[in-house]
This record gives structure tokens, C-alpha cells and sequence, in this order.
């Protein structure tokens, strides 16, 4: 009986909250939900938090995550402190938490992290059970990151895709209405801009999610991947010659220099006009949409959203960066953490969270699919399924510390690279890629 | 009473005692260099010793690893990777130096020289070395761009001296000697300003006289400048070779050890595979390799360039 009184004074608190955003942005559309009961957490006495984040990509990130978060101390009485971490720093920044065993309470860390720090990791899985069951069940992407061994050890909160980001004037100007969504017309396409003197570019530098996430793209779209369903390294196969000799292709019709390009490189230059689509996140069409120069403005226009081309294995094969909330079990205050994390995935909370960010954060819950943010412009929607349907970090087999390491190393970037570098042959660069994988996939 | 004097007595032999001790040269030396001995081992000694022990086990992040002995350096050994990275780590680190040593005594003969506001030319020369290295290197790295490169400006839509941009960081030797400039840039006011404190210290009367026997410009510089700049040129060029050796920050801001690896020093090849790979333990064992190099270098420049005889003008026995 208690337990029921202090949820429905969550929900009336939570109701009215809802109330005030939606009319505020007017802008809410219906998250459905299941009634189901919320997890009794008991919060500590004397209880606060500490949050570690990564910074923000696009400002209604870290607006929305702030208010979302003042809400719940309003709610709770549970003052919670925000660390906000460049993202390249967060991951040592979470290891010397892990560590040590001290430091913040919560950290929404990077794709694979939790895995590594597994055994210092909360329990979540009731409040992931609660939530994949009031909103529609979690993606299997989601729950794939989210859990080990059983149990869930981790929540994701979003996570950011590459899609292709590109001017419909310069697409236009070469006879091509849309991105084609085969590989054939989408080089094709590719050559007819280059020809125009208006190419699209990919980051080839050691840029950590940019490059990453073509090379795997185009590697996984040929039916390549590093490892097999058991972890086996495959990576030297016909498949992944095959992505390597079209990437070849690809990359002479890109605009010089992308072989240094890293992270910023693309969207630098896309906002100068210097090419005519790149991969990105929804960012670059946020600044550009949020900005007062009018030709910004008038870029914004032109500036649309498409899926990466699908190869022969007939699905997408786009990666993601998942972003996972976790708490580790030093905390003192772990139903307040549990708590905290909970809020922040409830409709009232995450739905302008994800309105706000326009859909930089792909949502991990089905039933956010019906958010107003995907429907509210037309050029959200390539990225709707970002948690839906990409592929993880160490595709076929598991997300593991070799997987981790593969990426971190640019095995799959520096095998994409030599080749289109002409360093390397496909043959000489899949092998070198293999031995380089083996290292880290040793028994 | 008799109590009291034998109180006294004990007293009287323990202040004794501790003046002695106080007294003693051995004690005191010992006691002056613990809180230096303790900050050297807590800082310097301990971290190095953890990075040798973590070379010698599997650790990842996120837990502690199991001794593996020698197998990270069997790995390595037959890593193309980390050989390139050592390569590059001594050429850059040989070009380099040569230059930054070049340049920087050219800088300090002409500093040496009576000009018109020399104490501003002086502080101006030193900005390159004042300014933190993340700031110099993303001021390269913008002037690196293959879009924005203000050179490839210049050359290209000013002047029309070029019809393409320069791809400074995009081909393996353009990156190499693109890294090495901005190094050379940042290095050269350490170098500039220790050898003009050396030059300064030279006593012009060993000028005069060498003048008077008529000695050229170019005897005098070899035959006086040279041998006397020695000890402290010693002490420069091995703090150059160290910090040059152990650079970081240029080429993680630049390049991140691209194109395809061929600007991987040993420094971020050692923290690519450590803290984003999280494999801890090959990422020490990458670093410890550094350390050879660098007692090697530092001896060298000791040994060679310290010899007191060949200093003072004689020869080596």
C-alpha cells in the first residue's frame, strides 16, 4: 500500500510536469504506454549524485539534460551534480573511475564500456525491465549493449548514427533527385559529382567515429566483418575485397585531402559549401538550422538526410554510438542513481529531451518512435532507426575488450585507408588487417 | 633527592643522545634528502616501476592483469605498427633536433650581437615556447588543412603559384615533415635562449686576445664559441632529445598517428593501445620501449659532448 501511494505521487508529479511541457512546446505528440508498475526504490536519506556525461554535440542536448535533471531534484529533493567530459576524454575519465572505485555515481559512457566494467556495475534490471515493458520493449541493439550475462548493466540512452548528409542543389545539378540506395547507383552518383567539381568527402584520418563508421559501413554492406558469430577472425575475405576495391572507387571521386581528415574535418567542410555530402550525425544540420547567418539559413534549405546505400546483403549496415547510462556499485546512493536514470527514460523527461536534440540521440525504447521529433521535419527521419536497425561494434561475433580494441586501433580504417592510399593492395590490406585483429582475438 | 639527581642524570644522557644524533653528518643528510627522496619515489620511481610491472602482465581496463611475462613485447616484435612508430620516433626526433640545434644557434650568435631592442626580440622569440603545445598545434593544424590551409591560400587563390591545395597531412612524408616543422617551430626558443645564456658567459677577452692574434671569425667561432658552449650544450641537447623523444601533443592534435599509422610516435602509439584500446598492459610495454632510446641518447650526448679535455682545448687520452 505504501509503495502504491509513493508511485502515484511520482506519476501526479510527473502528470503535471507533462502537462506544463506540453503546452509549452505544443510540439508533444503521444508516447503510447503500458501500465505497468514502476520498481519501488526507496530513496536514501541525505542522499545526492554525481553525473558524468559526454559533452554536448548538439545545445538542446545539454539544455534538456539539465532541466530534465533540476526536475528531478525538484521531485526527489536529490541535489545531483553534472561533470561534463569532451567525448574523446570521457572513456579514460570512466576507466580511472572504474578503477579506483571512486568518482561519480553515474556515467553515460561509450558503446562497449559497461562490458569492460561489468563486475563493478548496479544491477539495473529492474528498472530496465520496467521501462522496456511501459515503453514498448527496448531495440535488440539496445538490449545487446545494455546487458551481460542476464542481467542489464546498463541503459542506453540514445545513440548518435551516421547517415548522409547532403545538398539536394548539387545532387540536383547532376541528374539525381535522392541518394541512390544501391551501391552501383550511389558511385555512380559519386562520379557524376566528382565530374561536376561538387564531391562528397569521408573522414580516412584517425578520426575515431567518423572514419569508423564508413569503413565498417562499407566493409559490413559487402557482407565482411571482422569476426564471426564465435568470434573468429574473417576478416580477410572476398567480401571484404570486395568493399575494399569499391571503397577504392568511392574514394577517388572524394574531395582531396581525406586521407588526414579527422573528426571535425567533414562538417567544416560541409558548412563551407566544399562538399557536396558527407556521413554525419543530425549535428551539421543542427547548426546549421540554429544559426542566424542567413546563408546558413538558406544551406539549411538545401541540406537533406538519407540512409547509407544498402550492399549485396540486402540489409543497412550503418554503426552506432550508443550512449549507456551506468552506475557503478560504489555508489552509497544506489536506489537515488536507479532512481535518477529511470526518470530521465520516462515519456515527460525524454520526450523533449529527444525533441530537443532533433533526433542527434536515436531513442533505445519503441515506443519513442511515435515522438513528434520524427515527424515534425521531414529530415529527422533518416535517423529514426539509428538504435533500430544499425549494427554494433564487433558485428557477428560479441562486444568484447577485442572488439573494443579493433576499433580503437583503426584496424578497419587503416585497412580502408592503405587501399584507397594505394599503399596497399585490397589483398595486401586484408591480411595486414587480419593479423593486426588476430592480435586482439587471441585465445 | 636521590631520585630527582638520578631523573636528572637520565635526562642529561638523553639529550645527549639526540644531540648527538642531531650532530651526526650522516643523520642529517638523511634527514634533509627524505621529503626529496620521498617525492622522487612517489612521483617518478613508483609510476615507472608500475609501467614495468604493467608491461609484464596482460591488464586491461577495468581489471587487474595476471603476470604474462615477456609475451607483450613478443607481440610487438612482430608488429609493423610499432616498428614504423619506433622508426619515425628517432627520425623525428634526429631531424628534429638537428634543426631545432641549427637554427637555434644561429638565433643566439645573432642574439648575442648588440641590436636595437634586444630585450623585446628576446621575449618575442621565446612566444613560440610560452604558448601551451595543444594551442601551437591546433594552429597548425588549421594551417595543415586540406580545406582551409592558409599556405595552400596564399599559394593557390593569391598568388596562383599552385593549382591544387597541398595535401600536408594526407601522404605519409608530406605529414612526417609537416610534424616536424611545427616541432622545429616550437623548439627552437628552448634552444635559442640556453645557448645565449651560454654564449653570454663567454668571456670576451678570449675574443679580443684571438683577435689580436688574428684569428677569422670563422677560427673564433670554432676555435672559442664552440668548445666553451660544450657543457651546456651538453645539457640542452639532452633535454631536446628527451623532450623530443617523448612528444605527445603535436601529433596527437595533428594527425592522431595518421595517414595509415605513419605518424604513430611511440608516445600516442603507446596511449592509442593503453587508454582507447584499453589494453594497459601493451600500451606500457610500448612505452618502456621508449626507455632504452632515451638512456641511450641522454648517455651519448653526456659522454660525447662532456669530455673536460676536449673542452678545454686538449685531447682525449
Amino acid at each position: 500500500m505504501k509503495r502504491f501511494s509513493r508511485r502515484d505521487t511520482i506519476k501526479l508529479g510527473a502528470g503535471a510536469l507533462a502537462g506544463t511541457v506540453l503546452g509549452a512546446s505544443g510540439l508533444r505528440a503521444a508516447i503510447p504506454v503500458s501500465d505497468v508498475a514502476a520498481p519501488d526504490l526507496p530513496i536514501e536519506d541525505g542522499a545526492s549524485l554525481r553525473v558524468l556525461r559526454p559533452s554536448k554535440f548538439v545545445d538542446g542536448d545539454e539544455l534538456l539534460f539539465r532541466q530534465n535533471t533540476e526536475a528531478f531534484t525538484a521531485k526527489t529533493g536529490v541535489p545531483v551534480t553534472i561533470d561534463i567530459e569532451s567525448w574523446e576524454d570521457l572513456r579514460p575519465r570512466t576507466a580511472v573511475s572504474a578503477n579506483v572505485g571512486e568518482g561519480p555515481d553515474i556515467v553515460y559512457a561509450w558503446s562497449d564500456d559497461p562490458h569492460k566494467f561489468a563486475d563493478s556495475l548496479l544491477d539495473l534490471t529492474d528498472v530496465a525491465t520496467y521501462l522496456g515493458e511501459k515503453y514498448g520493449g527496448w531495440y535488440p541493439l539496445a538490449e545487446r549493449y545494455g546487458t551481460s550475462g542476464g542481467r542489464w548493466i546498463a541503459m542506453p540512452l540514445g545513440a548518435s548514427g551516421g547517415r548522409v548528409v547532403y545538398r539536394k542543389s548539387m545532387l540536383e545539378a547532376v541528374g539525381f533527385s535522392e541518394v541512390p540506395e544501391d551501391l552501383e547507383g550511389f558511385l555512380e552518383m559519386n562520379k557524376a559529382l566528382h565530374a561536376a567539381g561538387t564531391p562528397g568527402g569521408l573522414a580516412l584520418g584517425n578520426a575515431v567515429g567518423d572514419a569508423n563508421a564508413w569503413c565498417y559501413w562499407v566493409m559490413w554492406a559487402h557482407g565482411g566483418a571482422v569476426v564471426d558469430e564465435n568470434d573468429q577472425v574473417i576478416i580477410n575475405s572476398p567480401e571484404t575485397i570486395a568493399a575494399l576495391n569499391y571503397a577504392k572507387q568511392l574514394y577517388d571521386t572524394f574531395i582531396p585531402g581525406t586521407l588526414s581528415w579527422l573528426d571535425p574535418n567533414n562538417n567544416k567542410a560541409f558548412l563551407d559549401g566544399q562538399v557536396s555530402w558527407t556521413q554525419n550525425g543530425i549535428s551539421v544540420y543542427y547548426a546549421l538550422k540554429t544559426s542566424d547567418d542567413p546563408a546558413l539559413q538558406a544551406m539549411a534549405e538545401d541540406t537533406y538526410h538519407a540512409r547509407m546505400p544498402i550492399g549485396p546483403v540486402g540489409f543497412p549496415t550503418e554503426r552506432a554510438l550508443i550512449v549507456n547510462g551506468m552506475i557503478f556499485n560504489y555508489t552509497p546512493y544506489p536506489n537515488a542513481a536507479k532512481a535518477y536514470m529511470m526518470h530521465m527514460m520516462e515519456a515527460e523527461q525524454y520526450d523533449p529531451y529527444l525533441n530537443a536534440c532533433i533526433g542527434y540521440w536515436g531513442h533505445p525504447l519503441r515506443a519513442y518512435e511515435n515522438s513528434a521529433v520524427w515527424t515534425a521535419d521531414p529530415k529527422h527521419e533518416p535517423y529514426k532507426t539509428v538504435i533500430g536497425d544499425s549494427l554494433w561494434d564487433g558485428y557477428r561475433g560479441s562486444i568484447s575488450e577485442a572488439s573494443a580494441a579493433v576499433l580503437s586501433d583503426f584496424v578497419v580504417v587503416n585497412m580502408v585507408a592503405s587501399v584507397c592510399s594505394g599503399q596497399a593492395t585490397p589483398e595486401e590490406a586484408a591480411a595486414e588487417a587480419e593479423r593486426r585483429a588476430l592480435r586482439y582475438y587471441r585465445t | 633527592m636521590a631520585t630527582a639527581t638520578e631523573t636528572l642524570a637520565l635526562e642529561g644522557r638523553r639529550d645527549n643522545w639526540l644531540s648527538r644524533l642531531f650532530e651526526s653528518k650522516a643523520f642529517l643528510i638523511f634527514v634533509c634528502m627524505t621529503p626529496a627522496v620521498g617525492l622522487l619515489v612517489l612521483f617518478l620511481t613508483y609510476p615507472l616501476g608500475l609501467g614495468v610491472w604493467l608491461a609484464f602482465t596482460d591488464a586491461r581496463i577495468g581489471r587487474p592483469g595476471e603476470w604474462i611475462g615477456g609475451f607483450n613485447y613478443e607481440l610487438l616484435f612482430t608488429d609493423s605498427v610499432f616498428w614504423m612508430s619506433v622508426w619515425w620516433t628517432c627520425f623525428y626526433t634526429a631531424v628534429a633536433t638537428v634543426l631545432k640545434f641549427g637554427l637555434g644557434l644561429w638565433l643566439a650568435l645573432l642574439l648575442n650581437h648588440h641590436l636595437p631592442l634586444k630585450s623585446l626580440i628576446r621575449a618575442i622569440i621565446l612566444v613560440p615556447w610560452i604558448v601551451p603545445t595543444v594551442l601551437s598545434a591546433i594552429a597548425f593544424w588549421w594551417i595543415y588543412d586540406p580545406q582551409f590551409s592558409i599556405i595552400s591560400y596564399l599559394l593557390v587563390d593569391v598568388l596562383g603559384w599552385r593549382d591544387t591545395y597541398i595535401d600536408f597531412l594526407g601522404e605519409p612524408w608530406n605529414a612526417r615533415f609537416s610534424l616536424i616543422a611545427a616541432n622545429v617551430w616550437r623548439g627552437i626558443p628552448f634552444v635559442a635562449i640556453c645557448l645565449l645564456a651560454g654564449l653570454q658567459t663567454i668571456s670576451p677577452s678570449l675574443y679580443e686576445a684571438a683577435m689580436i692574434d688574428g684569428a677569422s671569425p670563422w677560427q673564433r667561432f670554432v676555435r672559442i664559441t664552440v668548445p666553451m658552449l660544450m657543457p651546456i650544450l651538453a645539457v640542452v641537447l639532452t633535454f631536446s632529445v628527451i623532450f623530443t623523444f617523448t612528444d605527445f601533443q603535436l601529433v596527437y592534435a595533428i594527425t592522431r598517428g595518421g595517414p595509415v599509422n605513419s605518424t604513430h610516435l611511440m608516445a600516442t602509439l603507446a596511449f592509442q593501445r593503453a587508454i582507447p584500446g584499453g589494453q594497459l598492459g601493451e600500451g606500457a610495454a610500448i612505452a618502456v620501449a621508449m626507455i632504452p632510446f632515451l638512456v641511450a641518447a641522454t648517455v651519448c650526448s653526456y659522454f660525447a659532448l662532456a669530455r673536460r679535455k676536449w673542452q678545454q682545448g686538449g685531447k682525449d687520452d
